[in-house]
């Protein structure tokens, strides 16, 4: 069995505007299927990524919303969301897509992925990884 | 001379759009595209900046960008003007100059 | 880019075999497909296939063959969401060669 490290992507950029976060969701798919212990981090402008209702016909660009949602069939359950970047943009959790898990362990009971972090607790979950990944 | 002022990134996290305010005449046009839309978001804190701006300034932003975002349409800075692409170019056509602030 | 040609129509591919564009796909090209590959669909194969497309439409990803596994066995019952029964359906991998079936892209995570 090969080595399993623990892996944080953190995002910080608006989907579409550029191609950040589509390479970083791809890069998280690939890593989750080498069944490694795959984590998200959602900072400044990264909290639009979770945003619902994208809609993405009028610029001829694929919208890749709808694969976070399949995070949770990948072990992929711990997507950290940044208050203070929420804050600054007047957005709540409410206004994210509503990402669930299925926690095999206990009867396949849907469980949030989705958790509202502080800066400090974020700063926290930085430390306790091996590696970050930054896009 | 006229200026359309054009402004593409988001203003978290480039300051395209301060200096642009800063510096854009009133009589001038601005158009928010691609991450530039964020700004136009009534929710976030450019908000009161810009509808300040939309008093001396035609302010407009693209809408098939906002609606990939999800920003709904409704939470639009009032006073700024969505518009689709044949409606930007209206705009580049308008003004006697088009400025991208890269 | 090299192309399958079947009843007068014409289905891009790429240098693997994959359908360039998904909303070309239709029953005759998934039949073509395991033709070549000496394959004959079954029933078995087309529940894969279709679910397959569901996921897809949904999630706009071809899933790994663990999450593929996984899913099956949610959705089609534990006696079918094991590599066993899925490798036996698709001896070139259950997530590459059913996609390709599919129209899908190859599964993201698949080298």
């Amino acid at each position: 069995m090969s080595t399993v490290k623990k892996f944080l992507f953190l995002n910080r950029k608006a989907p579409y505007g550029t191609i950040y976060a589509l390479e970083s969701l791809e890069v998280v798919l690939i890593s989750a299927a080498f069944e490694q212990d795959v984590s998200m981090a959602f900072v400044d402008d990264g909290v639009y990524q979770l945003l619902k209702g994208q809609k993405t016909d009028g610029i001829g660009m694929k919208n890749f919303s709808p694969t976070y949602s399949a995070l949770g069939d990948y072990d992929v359950t711990k997507l950290y969301v940044e208050k203070e970047s929420l804050e600054e943009r007047g957005l709540t959790v409410d206004d994210l897509m509503d990402l669930k898990w299925e926690d095999e362990d206990d009867d396949w009971a849907e469980k949030d992925s989705i958790v509202v972090v502080s800066a400090a607790e974020l700063a926290d979950i930085m430390e306790q990884q091996e590696v970050i990944l930054s896009f | 001379m006229a200026i359309l002022h054009i402004v593409n990134k988001s203003p978290y996290e480039r300051d395209s759009l301060t200096s642009c305010l800063r510096d854009a005449k009133s009589g001038s046009g601005l158009i928010l595209i691609e991450d530039g839309v964020l700004a136009a978001d009534k929710r976030g804190k450019f908000a009161g900046a810009l509808g300040d701006a939309s008093k001396g300034m035609k302010v407009s932003v693209l809408g098939p960008d906002l609606d990939a975002r999800g920003i709904s349409r409704d939470n639009v800075v009032d006073g700024i003007q969505i518009v689709d692409y044949a409606g930007f170019v209206d705009l580049v056509a308008e003004f006697d100059c088009p400025q991208s602030w890269l | 880019m090299a192309a399958i040609e079947l009843n007068g129509k014409s289905y891009e591919v790429d240098e693997e075999g994959y359908l360039a564009d998904l909303n070309q796909w239709d029953e005759d090209i998934a039949k073509e497909m395991a033709k070549l590959d000496g394959a004959e669909l079954t029933d078995a194969h087309w529940e894969v296939i279709n679910f397959l497309r569901e996921y897809y439409e949904e999630y706009q990803i071809a899933p790994a063959v663990r999450v593929l596994t996984k899913a099956i066995g949610k959705k089609l019952g534990k006696d079918k969401g094991n590599s066993k029964y899925l490798y036996e359906l698709f001896p070139y991998g259950p997530a590459k060669q059913a996609c390709k079936y599919a129209g899908l892209p190859k599964p993201t995570g698949c080298v």
